[in-house]
Parts: C-alpha cells; sequence; structure tokens
C-alpha cells in the first residue's frame, strides 16, 4: 500500500505547480488551468487523508470541491470567452482597468 | 315664560350667522339671497326683542342675566383676582333698546335691499349690516362695561367699514369716502380713550365692572308696590309711588295702567308701600320683617339687602359709598370694611371726585360716539356711505350708544353735579350749533347729519339735567323720525338718480329705462380717472353717473324741487317725520322734545339749577333751528317748481324702499303716545286710555335708579310749539315761492344782505373743519414733518447709513475674510488635501493586474499558515 506521505507531497507539488502557473503564466485558460491543479491537489489531499483517518468527510468534500470546480468552469470561461470578444486577446497582463 | 329670558343669547348669534354667511359665501349669493339672509337675521332679532318684553312683562320686570354657554367664564385672571363674565342683561333700559334697534334695523336691512341693488359689493354690505347689528346688541345687552366697550369698538368698526364702503368710486370720490371712515375712526378713537379711563376709574375703585350682578335691583324702590303687604289689600289699587313724590292730579289713575299689567300678569296681590323718599329695600324690610320681603311670591328678590357690599354691581356699590358720611366705613362682607377715601397710586381721594371724573371721560367717550362738541365733526363727513348706513348707524342707533352709556350710569352723573352741568352745556350748545350749521346746507342728507348731532345734544343735555327717562324716550322717537327722513332722503337721492340717468339715455336715443351699466362703466373706463388703478368694471350704475355730467349731484339740494308730485308716498311719510323732528304737536317728536324741555324747566324754577336754565334756553333756540331747516329742506325739495331736468322722469320708489318708509312714519306718528307726560290734558287726544301715562318711564325706572316721571307743563309746551310754527312760517315765508332760489342758485337767505354773514358762517359749518386743521391737524402734520426730518437725515442719513451700514460692513469684511475665507475655510480645504495625498498613495496599491493581487493572497496565506504554525514550530 501507498503511504499517505507519498499522497501528500504529490499533492504539495501539484499544488506548488498551479500556484506558481497562476502567477507566473499569462494566458488566462493556462491560469485557470492552474487553478483547477491546485483544486485538484487539494483534493488529492483530502482524499488521502480520509483514507488514513478512515472517514468520508474528506471524499464528502472532494465532490463538493468538484461541483464548485465545474461551476467554476463555466463561468470562467464565459467569462474568458466574452473578454475575448472584446479584447482580442486573453492576456491578463493587458486587463488591468481596475488600476487605481 | 320663566325660561324665555334664556335665548337671548341668540339675539346676537343670528346676525352674526347672518354676518358669517354673507361673508364667506357672499359672492356665490345672488343678491336675492344675501338680502333674505340679511333681513331674516335682523328680522329675528326684532322677534327675540319682542320676546324679552314680554319676558319682562310676564315676569313682573325682573330682570334677567343670562350666562350664554360656551362663553362661562369669559375673562378670568384668577391670580389677579379678575373675572368679568360674559352675561347678557334683560332688564327694561336694554330692551328698550333692543326694540327699537332691531325693529329699524330690520326695516332698514329691507330698504337696503332696494336701494343697494346692482352693487357689485351687495352680499358684503348686508354682512357689514348685520355684524354691526350684532355689534349693537352686544354694547346694549352687556351686564358689564367690558361688553359695552367690545359693542362699543365693534360698531366703530362697522361704521368705518361702511362709511367707507364706496372706496373705490372714481375721481377722487373714493379717497373721499376712504377719509371720511377714517375720520370717523379717528374722531371716535379720542371719545374711546375716555372711556377707557372711565372703565379703568370704574375697575379700580369697585374692583368690578359688573352693571348689577345677579339677583340684584337697579331700583328698589321701584319694585315696592310689588311686595306682598296683607291679604286684606287684595285687589286694591293704589296710586303708585313715584319717586319723586311729586302729587299731580292725574297720575294716580295713569300709573295704575303698570300696576294693573303686573297684577293680571302674576295674578297676585298688589298691595302699595306709602313710603316716599326712601330707597326702597330697607322700608320693605322694617314693614314686614326681614325674611319675608326676600321670600316674596315673585320668586326673586325686590330688594338687595341680602347682598353684601361686594356682591353688588358698580352702580349698587357706588349708590352705598356716595351715601356714606366723612368717615364712615361699611363691611365689605369679608370682613374688611370700605369708606369713601379711594387710593389711586399716590393720590388719594374721595369718592365723590373719583365719581366726577368717571363721569367726565365718560361724557369724552359720549362726545365721540354720540357726536357732540368737540368730537362732532366725523358725523356730517359720515354720509359718504351709502344711505341705508347714515340711517342705520347714524340716526338711530351707533350714535345712541354713547347717551345709552350715560343713562346707564346715571348713578354717576347724578351725584356728579359739575360735570353735569358740563353735560347740559356741552349737549345744549351741540344742539345749537348743529342746528345752525343745517341751515345753510345744501346737500340734503347733510341737513338730516348735522340735525342728528343737534338732536343728540337735545338727548345729553337730558341727561345733564338728570331727565335719564326722557333722554332715552327723545332717543326713541329720534331713531324712528330720523331713520324715516334718512331712508326718504335715500328714495330721493335713489329718485334723482334715476331721473338723471333717465335724461342721459334720451339725449343720446338709447332709449327705454337705462340700466346698462356696462355702458356706463365702459364709458367711465375711456376717461381713464381711476387714478389709484382699481378696477373699475362693474361699478354700481347709479354711482356713475358722474362720469356724463359733472356738475350734476343728486344729493343737493339745488336740483331738486317740486318732487312731490313725483314721489308722493316719498312726500307724505317726509311730511311727517319732519314733522315729527319739528316738535308738532302731537307728533312723536313733539312729546319727547316738550319732555325734555319740561323738565329743564323744572330743573330751572323748582330746583333753581343753573343747568336747567342753560338747557331750556339753548334747546328752545335749538328747537326754532330744527323747524326752520327742516322747512327749508321740505320746500326746497318736494315743493316748487324742479331746478333741473331729472325731477320731471324722478319715479317713485320701489316697494322695498317705500313700505319702511310707510311703517316709519306710522311709528313717528304714535311713538310719542308711549310716554305721555303726567296731566295732558286735553293735549293727549285721549290716547291715554290706549297707552297710558308715561308709560315708558314707568317701565325704565325699574332699571335706570334716578329717572323721574315728566310732567306736562302747558307754558312750555305752548312756548315749544310757538317757536316752532314760528320757525315753520318764517320758513315758508322764505323758500315757499315757486323757486325760492335766485338764478344763480343762491339761498334767499344769502341774498339777503342782512343774513348773508350768518348763511354764509352757517354753510361753512362754522368752519369748525378749518379750525381743527389750524389747531390741530397743520401742528399734527409740522410736528409729523420735522419728525420725518429727524428720522430721515439723522436716523436714515446718519445713524443707518454712516454709523450702522459702515460698522455693519467693518466687521462683515473681518468675519469673511480672514475668519471665514482663511479660516474655516483653510480647515475645510485642509482636511480635503490630506485626504487626497493619503488616497494618492494607497491607490497606487491597485495595480489592476491580477497576478499582484495573487501574489498579495499566497502572501497572506503563508503569513496566516505562518502565524498559527508559530506556536507549534516553537514547541
Amino acid at each position: 500500500m501507498v503511504p499517505t506521505e507519498a499522497y501528500v507531497i504529490l499533492s504539495m507539488v501539484l499544488f506548488a505547480m498551479g500556484t506558481l502557473g497562476v502567477l507566473l503564466r499569462r494566458n488566462a485558460i493556462i491560469v485557470f488551468m492552474s487553478v483547477e491543479l491546485m483544486l485538484n491537489a487539494s483534493n488529492l489531499a483530502l482524499v488521502a487523508f480520509s483514507r488514513q483517518w478512515q472517514g468520508v468527510d474528506g471524499q464528502l468534500f472532494t465532490f463538493f470541491v468538484m461541483t464548485v470546480a465545474a461551476a467554476e468552469v463555466a463561468v470562467g470561461l464565459a467569462l474568458i470567452v466574452a473578454i475575448f470578444r472584446t479584447k482580442q486577446s486573453i492576456n491578463i497582463d493587458e486587463l488591468h482597468l481596475m488600476e487605481g | 315664560m320663566q325660561n324665555l329670558a334664556l335665548i337671548a343669547p341668540l339675539i346676537i348669534l343670528f346676525p352674526s350667522v347672518g354676518a358669517f354667511i354673507n361673508f364667506v359665501w357672499g359672492p356665490k349669493l345672488n343678491e336675492r339671497a344675501s338680502a333674505i339672509i340679511g333681513s331674516v337675521a335682523a328680522g329675528a332679532t326684532f322677534f327675540i326683542a319682542l320676546g324679552m318684553f314680554s319676558y319682562l312683562t310676564g315676569n313682573n320686570f325682573q330682570p334677567a342675566i343670562i350666562d350664554p354657554p360656551l362663553l362661562d367664564g369669559w375673562l378670568r385672571i384668577p391670580s389677579a383676582n379678575l373675572e368679568i363674565p360674559w352675561q347678557q342683561r334683560i332688564d327694561t333700559l336694554s330692551v328698550t333698546m333692543l326694540l327699537f334697534v332691531t325693529f329699524v334695523g330690520t326695516l332698514i336691512h329691507i330698504y337696503a335691499a332696494g336701494y343697494m341693488h346692482g352693487d357689485k359689493r351687495f352680499s358684503r354690505f348686508f354682512a357689514y349690516l348685520n355684524m354691526f347689528l350684532a355689534f349693537m346688541l352686544i354694547l346694549v345687552t352687556g351686564n358689564n362695561f367690558l361688553m359695552m366697550f367690545v359693542g362699543w369698538e365693534g360698531v366703530g368698526v362697522c361704521s368705518y367699514l361702511l362709511i367707507g364702503f364706496w372706496w373705490d368710486k372714481p375721481k377722487g370720490e373714493g379717497i373721499k369716502n376712504a377719509n371720511a371712515a377714517r375720520k370717523a375712526f379717528i374722531a371716535n378713537r379720542v371719545g374711546d380713550f375716555g372711556v377707557l379711563m372711565a372703565l379703568f376709574l370704574t375697575f379700580w375703585t369697585f374692583g368690578s365692572l359688573d352693571f348689577f350682578k345677579p339677583t340684584e335691583i337697579a331700583n328698589p324702590a321701584h319694585y315696592e308696590h310689588l311686595v306682598h303687604e296683607d291679604d286684606s289689600h287684595a285687589g286694591e289699587e293704589d296710586s303708585h309711588s313715584g319717586e319723586e313724590g311729586d302729587d299731580h292730579g292725574g297720575e294716580g289713575e295713569g300709573e295704575s295702567t303698570t300696576a294693573q299689567t303686573v297684577a293680571l300678569s302674576t295674578d297676585t296681590t298688589v298691595a302699595q308701600e306709602g313710603e316716599e323718599d326712601d330707597h326702597g329695600g330697607e322700608a320693605a324690610a322694617d314693614d314686614h320683617g326681614g325674611e319675608e320681603s326676600h321670600s316674596d311670591p315673585f320668586g326673586f328678590y325686590v330688594n338687595n339687602d341680602h347682598l353684601t357690599y361686594n356682591q353688588l354691581g358698580v352702580f349698587g356699590q357706588a349708590e352705598k359709598l356716595l351715601k356714606l358720611g366723612e368717615g364712615e366705613t361699611l363691611d365689605r362682607g369679608d370682613g374688611t370694611q370700605v369708606g369713601r377715601t379711594v387710593v389711586i397710586g399716590s393720590w388719594t381721594t374721595d369718592i365723590d371726585t373719583v365719581v366726577s371724573l368717571i363721569a367726565l371721560f365718560m361724557l369724552l367717550g359720549a362726545a365721540g360716539k354720540s357726536a357732540q362738541i368737540p368730537l362732532f365733526v366725523w358725523l356730517p363727513d359720515a354720509m359718504a356711505g351709502p344711505t341705508p348706513v347714515s340711517a342705520l348707524i347714524h340716526a338711530a342707533t351707533m350714535v345712541t350708544a354713547g347717551v345709552y352709556m350715560m343713562v346707564r350710569s346715571n348713578t354717576f352723573f347724578y351725584y356728579a353735579d359739575e360735570v353735569s352741568l358740563i353735560v347740559t352745556i356741552i349737549g345744549g350748545v351741540t344742539a345749537l350749533a348743529a342746528g345752525f350749521m343745517a341751515l345753510g346746507q345744501w346737500d340734503i342728507k347733510r341737513v338730516l347729519a348735522y340735525s342728528t348731532v343737534s338732536q343728540l345734544g337735545f338727548m345729553v343735555a337730558a341727561v345733564g339735567i338728570g331727565a335719564y327717562a326722557a333722554a332715552i324716550f327723545h332717543m326713541m322717537t329720534h331713531a324712528f323720525f330720523k331713520a324715516l327722513l334718512f331712508l326718504g332722503s335715500g328714495s330721493v337721492i335713489h329718485g334723482m338718480e334715476h331721473g338723471h340717468h333717465h335724461l342721459h339715455d334720451h339725449g343720446h336715443g338709447a332709449g327705454g329705462h337705462g340700466h346698462d351699466d356696462k355702458a356706463h362703466a365702459a364709458a367711465h373706463d375711456s376717461h381713464g380717472h381711476d387714478s389709484h388703478g382699481h378696477d373699475s368694471h362693474g361699478h354700481d350704475e347709479k354711482h356713475d353717473d358722474h362720469a356724463h355730467d359733472d356738475h350734476f349731484d343728486p344729493q343737493d339740494m339745488r336740483t331738486m324741487g317740486g318732487l312731490s308730485r313725483r314721489m308722493p308716498i316719498t312726500y307724505i311719510t317726509y311730511v311727517i317725520g319732519a314733522a315729527a323732528l319739528a316738535g308738532i304737536w302731537p307728533l312723536s317728536g313733539f312729546w319727547s322734545k316738550d319732555e325734555i324741555l319740561a323738565d329743564a324747566w323744572r330743573a330751572a324754577i323748582f330746583d333753581g339749577k343753573l343747568s336747567g336754565y342753560i338747557a331750556l334756553g339753548l334747546l328752545l333756540a335749538a328747537a326754532f333751528m330744527t323747524a326752520f331747516y327742516m322747512t327749508r329742506q321740505v320746500w326746497l325739495v318736494f315743493h316748487g317748481e324742479g331746478r333741473h331736468d331729472a325731477v320731471k322722469h324722478v319715479p317713485e320708489s320701489v316697494w322695498q324702499m317705500t313700505v319702511p318708509l310707510i311703517i316709519l312714519g306710522v311709528f313717528s306718528v304714535f311713538i310719542g303716545f308711549v310716554n305721555l307726560p303726567s296731566d295732558p290734558g286735553v293735549s293727549s287726544l285721549g290716547l291715554e286710555a290706549v297707552f297710558g301715562l308715561h308709560a315708558l318711564t314707568d317701565w325704565l325706572e325699574y332699571s335706570v335708579l334716578h329717572a323721574h316721571v315728566g310732567a306736562f307743563e302747558w307754558l312750555i309746551a305752548l312756548v315749544a310749539t310757538g317757536v316752532g310754527l314760528a320757525a315753520i312760517f318764517l320758513g315758508i315765508r322764505i323758500y315757499g315761492g315757486a323757486n325760492p332760489l335766485n338764478e344763480k342758485n343762491e339761498d334767499p337767505l344769502y341774498v339777503n344782505r342782512g343774513f348773508r354773514p350768518l348763511f354764509v358762517f352757517s354753510n361753512a359749518r362754522m368752519y369748525w373743519d378749518e379750525a381743527y386743521d389750524r389747531l390741530f391737524i397743520r401742528p399734527f402734520q409740522a410736528i409729523a414733518r420735522l419728525l420725518a426730518r429727524v428720522d430721515w437725515d439723522f436716523w436714515h442719513d446718519y445713524v443707518h447709513d454712516s454709523v450702522i451700514t459702515k460698522g455693519f460692513n467693518g466687521v462683515a469684511k473681518i468675519l469673511s475674510q480672514p475668519v471665514d475665507n482663511g479660516l474655516i475655510d483653510g480647515t475645510v480645504r485642509g482636511v480635503g488635501r490630506l485626504v487626497k495625498g493619503i488616497s494618492g498613495v494607497l491607490r497606487q496599491a491597485q495595480t489592476g493586474y491580477v497576478r499582484v493581487y495573487a501574489v498579495a493572497l499566497l502572501v497572506g496565506v503563508v503569513a496566516v499558515v505562518v502565524l498559527m504554525l508559530l506556536p507549534v514550530l516553537q514547541g
């Protein structure tokens, strides 16, 4: 049986990759995917701990996260499409209309 | 019957409601509705007055004091121990006033419905008339001086409003009317000062303003015959104890009429006190032993023994104080004593002096309201008002208020001999002077105005010689025949205007009977004389004729003549009124004037009073003037040939105007018989069987303590009649021709060189107005101008412009520049800049780049996690 630590380490790696993706990439789609990566990293950690402690709470919570993520994807993609239609670009560095 | 007096408040309420309706909804009502509301309200008061009359006769002349609902405790200041109730007094004096005021008032309302036809403020006129009536009835029925004063001022205001009713007439006439109204108001204001001073003195001295308190009897001696003495006297009629005790043969017979009325109406025995010269209460108490005189069969007290000093009204208190000897005192009823001494501020004086002062101030008030020298000048000018107003206010009702007040306060005047002498002189001189001024007037109403002043002088002189009942009697007869004369003159004026109108319409080929006032208004507008910018549209047709003929004055007797053929009803009634005024036997004026003259004669001969001689001399001369100027007027107006073409087209007036004339004419003939003197012999035409002898005086004596019965003096009657007839004869000799005026329309007296100065003097109204102009108005204006200069040069130019304005500007500069602009604005602006600066720094953080926010988020999360893990890491 794979020890729980391995799952947690993988989860940390994935989360770090997602975080770096969000912070460093310019393409909004990639940023979005990185966010998904972070969510799934946390899912992995939840499921791993769930197995470790023999409880269903973590698995249940995972489903919630996946549902919310699906909804987020729907809304987020729609926004990105709308932004692309107006600006002909999805480079997030070009989107700084909220500048103070 | 006992409760009949309770409807007394309605007598004020009805005209008030009528006035209210016409004020508020007047413009929406048509003439007919306005006139009906006004006249019905006035007519209702007359019927209530009749009710009051029957209440008194049915209840042994028991005075009633009515507290109307809702007005309880009208004026009450507990801390100052001041309480003046709103009470109406129904006694014989007030009911006498009520009867003729409401009767004449009602007729004048009806008359006005005809006279004011077509006026644009028709309903407003009726509102004023009703309001006037309401105030007059407050004046008359009030049981205290303050209520009387409320009515007094109220009628003054209404008089002002009505004199100036045509304030918007064109060509400066409106201004004249308004000035006349102001003159009346201001002259009365001078008199009101006197009334107020009299009120203050009365209140200070007696601590009350009530004439009489409830259950108080004004004249206990006069009620003595009601006291149930002994059953064996049942049905026995004895001669009534006249207060004077004059033993006239016919007196007993006549007096019993009143006594019989009492006996029949109460079904009680009438017994007679033999006592004379004693002020009733005590004699009654002695004879019947205290209690019995109180628990009388009439249900009310017939004397004042049950009341302490404090419980008496002002007149009762005054009577008691004035009878006290030097140094004597009287129990007030609360254990304290009261003496003759009165302390007013730092001035200590005797009650005699105070009463004289009160009487003197009242005389000033009466001189204002009843138009006596020196304040009479307003009344002739008051003729600027519409004729019904002249009749209602300035002949029959309001001007009698002063005389009413003096008669009501007869106690004060009775004991103030010197003041009474002044009263006599004022009244007599006024009667003579006004009679003289009436001789030379051309305006038909002005003659009557001076005649009114003159007749009021008769009344005032009567008060001066102590003939209080005679004063009221003359007031009453005068109300009828003077109202008749005024309404007759109104009828003439109305007719002349119509005649002139007719003439004018024919002259322009318009044809028909001209009522086309629109055309007139238009014609008038084009003249453009309306200097005050009033909307001249819709002026009363009657009063716009002047626009076409500047020289025609429908009130000028020089344009009249021969009207007797054109207006027979007006003519006959006018002659009756004139003859009554002139004192021709047996018309009403004869009896009342003769009673005053006979009283003056008796005061002079029997009492040796100086005032009697003065009154007799002045009033006889005035009577001569009266007959003369009335003859002159009747002949100038109604006889001879018409002096203007308008006369040929004069119609008789409408029934609303002639019916009141006829009614007043009948009353002017017969009203004198209500107060036949004692022992009239054949002169009364045997009518004492119907009216009784001195019925009015007997009736008045229940409320007028010092009234006394007048006796017939053949000598005086013959002399007075002779004087009157001589004046009429002389008048006819002078004015009797086909056209008494010469071709320049000059008076025969003027043409005659001997009389010319007199006529000029009379025509110029003895230069009273000019004298007042010199003595008062011009100095007043000079002072006013001086003060205006002080005001302008000193106060405006220097104080205001220099001191105040500059000071203000200086302070304002300091406040505005350094303080407001520098300090306050600087603070506000500083705060703004501070906020702007901080925000400029802070907004740098808001880059708009998502990544920056994400880094911030990450850093935050890491920081939170580190903070949470810190205790764990530390062990």
